[in-house]
């Protein structure tokens, strides 16, 4: 299949409305006509969900959790960029494109990310509307702040609780539309399948996860909302529940996943403290505004951080990118961290942590700025470690955050399977290697308010509404396959737990796939994942029943998917034989240890084609084209 | 350090459930509670039992998946603190917790710690949102909200609506819940329009979920995770009366 992005023609600035000038549109009156599913109900599908329904769509609405509210959206801390401009720093539309496309390493479409920024006004606007409390300066307008990756203050938040604020937003409009009966809200429902009738999206299987029993929904076209998949590393800033179960099983139905070996890791999260830890706590990059990242010079400097003194201190940010600081994009500042760790100046017991200091901050702002600005995140830090920020120093070190991979989409966000559209973090489309700060909240809602409306319009124009009952034998097909493997996976009987089993899957890609790759370890990590796999289809344990609230059961489910993808994972990050954003082969480095591109050679999208087997993937490649930015070596010097 | 659990175990809706006492004896001061439960599960896995079903998602305390009551307290004895966020450095070695469900018959049992809170969600869809359809809001600088509003607001928009409330309350009543959405809403110009009307339908659904009314303990405002004050009940009422001398059409 040739991949085609379906890309407007016109110069860049125009494209958007070129296409909704273009676009075919759906009547108002057959507009109800049509049932469009939407899986997951975070910033992406809520907002869809509601937008949709508003225009006069049937909306059925699936999310795990047991209330829409809950999707993990609403952890999100820092902040949502938009080019508003509001502090006159010379804040543009193109600049925020430009921003995101260097940011991501040159290797996301220009189309899809100039129409991110354009629209990305837009969500303010819509967000301040609904309520949401975004910060705000005494005259009473909004105010700003800075992130990452950026020269600009262009970042709008609700202190440290902006994704939660904006999910709250989409809910509250999605809860109107429930109300209202336009939306079918089915809350507990796990997706396990995709159904694909005459080649088109159009319904899928579920597991009620209340009483185990396996439903059928049937529509006219497919949203897939559910988000990323960085609970493959088993450690990880995702909510406990965040799977590629729904994601992976599209891709076995013919989406090809683009990208899967491009992860962020992200800066500053609490580190590690022992082996029965189940997850990471981020600590927002909006710190990196007035906390300064260091380490002692000396790896035998023992003394407690307070009392060692400047000249004893290397803030090695600071030192390596005197331009940005210690506001350097993700990519670069774990892999600084990393770096330091491994020459043995980590700090703590573990020796894997670097210090976040508040101390100069506090010197010059004072106590009660600092804590208007970050209160609840020094007290969540504080409520983890036992330990007070305001007093000595935070302890840091990466941790999986966010993917950037994920199904391949059009400009239409549309994926290879026709009717299956897939939007937010599940898709690939607009961070390319590396997401910048803020730009994730960016993303899910410009896609779920501003282009599914758009772009599903035009997928809907050109079918028959209602043209499935549901009683097609592919449904049926489709719910006994789910059934069956489902009771696959209780009849193991074996001795080890899914955490067990979770907890070794992780260990293994994070050492193989994580912030620094290469060949080697890529093909071992390949060799311990297919014995792992094969071992957990045999030695699992699962106890209770299928006809029932079984946790362990779902948890099984998406462990067994993970294996997949972290094969597919290591396949695709072995064939990028260069380094670019957070996929950094050891291989491929400048002298100054920064990352070395090959625009010529890995200028593509890889798309893989499910096959069976993850090792039977076939490839295929979109190549990028960049008609108005030159890609450059990526420099925050 | 070794913690007795004695926990809830119910089998559905319909069980009349039963208290379970099991002993982890590698607890660890840095662990949280919630990773004491994992220990206690694969335990209990390893024993060939069912594990304990509870719900959690986050565990940054902020989706208000979680929560449970421990040694009698909705979120246990750490103020301001969800159920996830809870560490084992707040107990001793030999320490007994005792883990129960929130109790309230508008939040039902479904199995084990899990609750069924759907009711919270048909409130908030009776009218805790601002009819405002996607597409064609004001620049969001052309109407300025004093700091001071925004603020307050904020502070009632935090809720995560886990429930804790209701669990605390002796008449099991959800009026911080509902009070705190009326009041993030009717502190912001956005939320004037539809101001008596949200009000008045907001607590009509409450009654009809069957939570009871509010007289003053203010036990929900000492469990509540993020600090939510009750004067949110007290906005609430005034909302409520003004709606009703004004009308609520």
């Amino acid at each position: 299949m040739i991949l085609d992005s379906k890309t407007p023609d016109g110069p860049l600035e125009d494209k958007w409305d070129i296409y909704k000038n273009s676009v075919k549109l759906v009547n108002p009156a057959n507009k109800r006509k049509f049932t469009v599913l939407v899986v997951g109900s975070g910033l992406a599908g809520g907002s869809a969900a509601a937008t949709l329904a508003e225009l006069g769509y049937n909306v059925k609405c699936f999310c795990i959790q047991d209330s829409p509210r809950r999707a993990h959206s609403i952890a999100a801390q820092g902040g949502i960029n938009a080019a508003k401009n509001y502090p006159n720093d010379g804040d543009t539309v193109w600049r925020l494109f430009y921003d995101t496309i260097k940011g991501g390493d040159y290797r996301s479409r220009e189309s899809n990310v100039y129409r991110l920024a354009q629209v990305s006004n837009n969500i303010i606007d819509q967000a301040v509307a609904q309520g949401v409390p975004f910060a705000r300066e005494y005259g009473g307008l909004l105010t700003n702040r800075s992130f990452g990756g950026a020269q600009v203050s262009r970042t709008f938040y609700a202190r440290g609780q902006t994704g939660q604020q904006l999910l709250l937003g989409a809910y509250q409009a999605m809860s109107r539309q429930i109300d209202a009966g336009k939306i079918e809200m089915l809350t507990r429902q796990e997706m396990l399948d995709l159904v694909v009738v005459n080649g088109h999206a159009k319904g899928i299987i579920t597991r009620n996860l209340v009483t185990g029993e396996i439903e059928r929904h049937h529509g006219d076209a497919v949203l897939l909302c559910t988000g990323g998949y960085g609970n493959v590393y088993y450690l990880s800033t995702n909510a406990k529940n965040s799977n590629v179960t729904a994601a992976w099983r599209c891709h076995k139905r013919g989406a090809y996943f683009a990208n899967p070996c491009y992860t962020q890791i992200h800066p500053t999260c609490i580190p590690v403290s022992g082996d029965y830890q189940s997850k990471l706590t981020l600590m927002s990059e909006s710190l990196r505004n007035d906390g300064r990242v260091w380490v002692p010079t000396d790896n035998t400097d023992a003394r407690s951080p307070e009392t060692i003194p400047e000249d004893a201190r290397d803030y090695y940010l600071e030192r390596r990118y005197p331009s940005f600081g210690n506001l350097v994009p993700r990519d670069v500042a774990s892999r600084a961290a990393k770096a330091v760790c491994d020459q043995g100046r980590g700090v703590g017991e573990t020796h894997r942590a670097v210090y976040l200091d508040f101390a100069d901050a506090i010197k010059r702002l004072g106590r009660d700025a600092i804590s208007e600005r970050y209160g609840n995140l020094f007290e969540m830090y504080e409520r983890i470690t036992g330990e007070n920020p305001y007093k000595v120093p935070m302890r840091i070190y990466p941790a999986v955050h966010y993917t950037m991979g994920g199904l391949w989409v059009d400009y239409e966000l549309q994926s290879t399977v026709p009717g299956l559209f897939v939007l937010g973090e599940a898709n690939f489309s607009d961070h390319g290697a590396n997401r910048l700060g803020a730009s994730a909240l960016m993303q899910g809602l410009a896609d779920g308010y501003f282009v599914i409306p758009y772009t599903l319009g035009g997928y809907l124009a050109g079918i028959d509404a209602g043209s499935v009952s549901g009683e097609e034998e592919e449904f049926a097909a489709a719910a006994s396959s789910a059934h069956a493997k489902t009771q696959e996976l209780l009849n193991i009987n074996g001795s080890r737990t899914v955490t067990e089993f979770h907890r070794e899957l992780g260990k293994i890609v994070w050492d193989g796939i994580g912030m620094a790759r290469n060949a080697d370890g890529l093909k071992s990590a390949i060799g311990s994942i297919q014995n792992l796999k094969q071992e957990f289809w045999q030695d699992l344990r699962v106890p209770g029943t299928a006809e029932t609230m079984n946790k362990n059961l779902e948890f099984a489910g998406r462990v067994a998917d993970f294996f997949e993808l972290g094969e597919l994972m290591a396949r695709d990050a072995l064939d990028r034989e260069e380094s670019c954003g957070g996929h950094f082969r050891e291989e491929y480095q400048t002298k100054e240890g920064e990352a070395l591109r090959k625009d010529d050679e890995y200028g593509y999208v890889a798309a893989w084609e499910y096959k069976g087997d993850p090792a039977d993937a076939v490839l295929h490649k979109e190549q990028i084209e960049f008609e108005n930015v030159q890609p450059s070596t990526r420099s925050y010097k | 350090m070794t913690i007795n659990v004695r926990v809830w175990r119910q089998d559905g809706p319909e069980d009349r459930g039963r208290f379970e006492n099991h002993v982890v004896t590698d607890a660890n001061p840095h662990m949280s509670f919630l990773e004491l439960l994992d220990v206690m599960n694969e335990q209990l896995i390893g024993e060939g039992k069912e594990p304990i079903e509870f719900d959690h998602d986050c565990r940054e305390g902020i989706c208000g998946s979680c929560g449970v009551v421990i040694n009698g307290t909705a979120h246990g004895p750490k103020q301001r603190t969800a159920s996830c966020q809870l560490h084992m450095r707040d107990y001793s070695d030999g320490d007994t917790i005792v883990v129960e469900p929130w109790r309230a018959s508008a939040l039902p049992v479904i199995k084990d710690l899990v609750v069924d809170r759907t009711a919270f969600d048909r409130i908030m869809g009776a009218g805790g949102y601002v009819s405002v359809a996607t597409g064609g809001a004001p620049d969001a600088n052309a109407l300025p909200v004093p700091k001071e509003d925004v603020d307050a607001a904020f502070d009632y928009a935090t809720c995560i609506g886990c429930g804790a409330c209701v669990a605390a309350c002796p008449n099991s009543s959800a009026s911080l819940f509902t009070g705190a959405k009326i009041a993030h809403l009717s502190l912001l110009p956005q939320g004037e329009a539809e101001r008596t009307r949200r009000v008045v339908a907001m607590v009509d659904q409450m009654a009809e979920e069957g939570f009871g009314d509010c007289s003053n303990h203010a036990e929900c405002e000492a469990v509540c995770p993020k600090g939510i004050s009750i004067s949110a009940i007290a906005r609430m009422r005034r909302e409520y009366v003004k709606a009703m001398v004004v009308g609520d059409s």
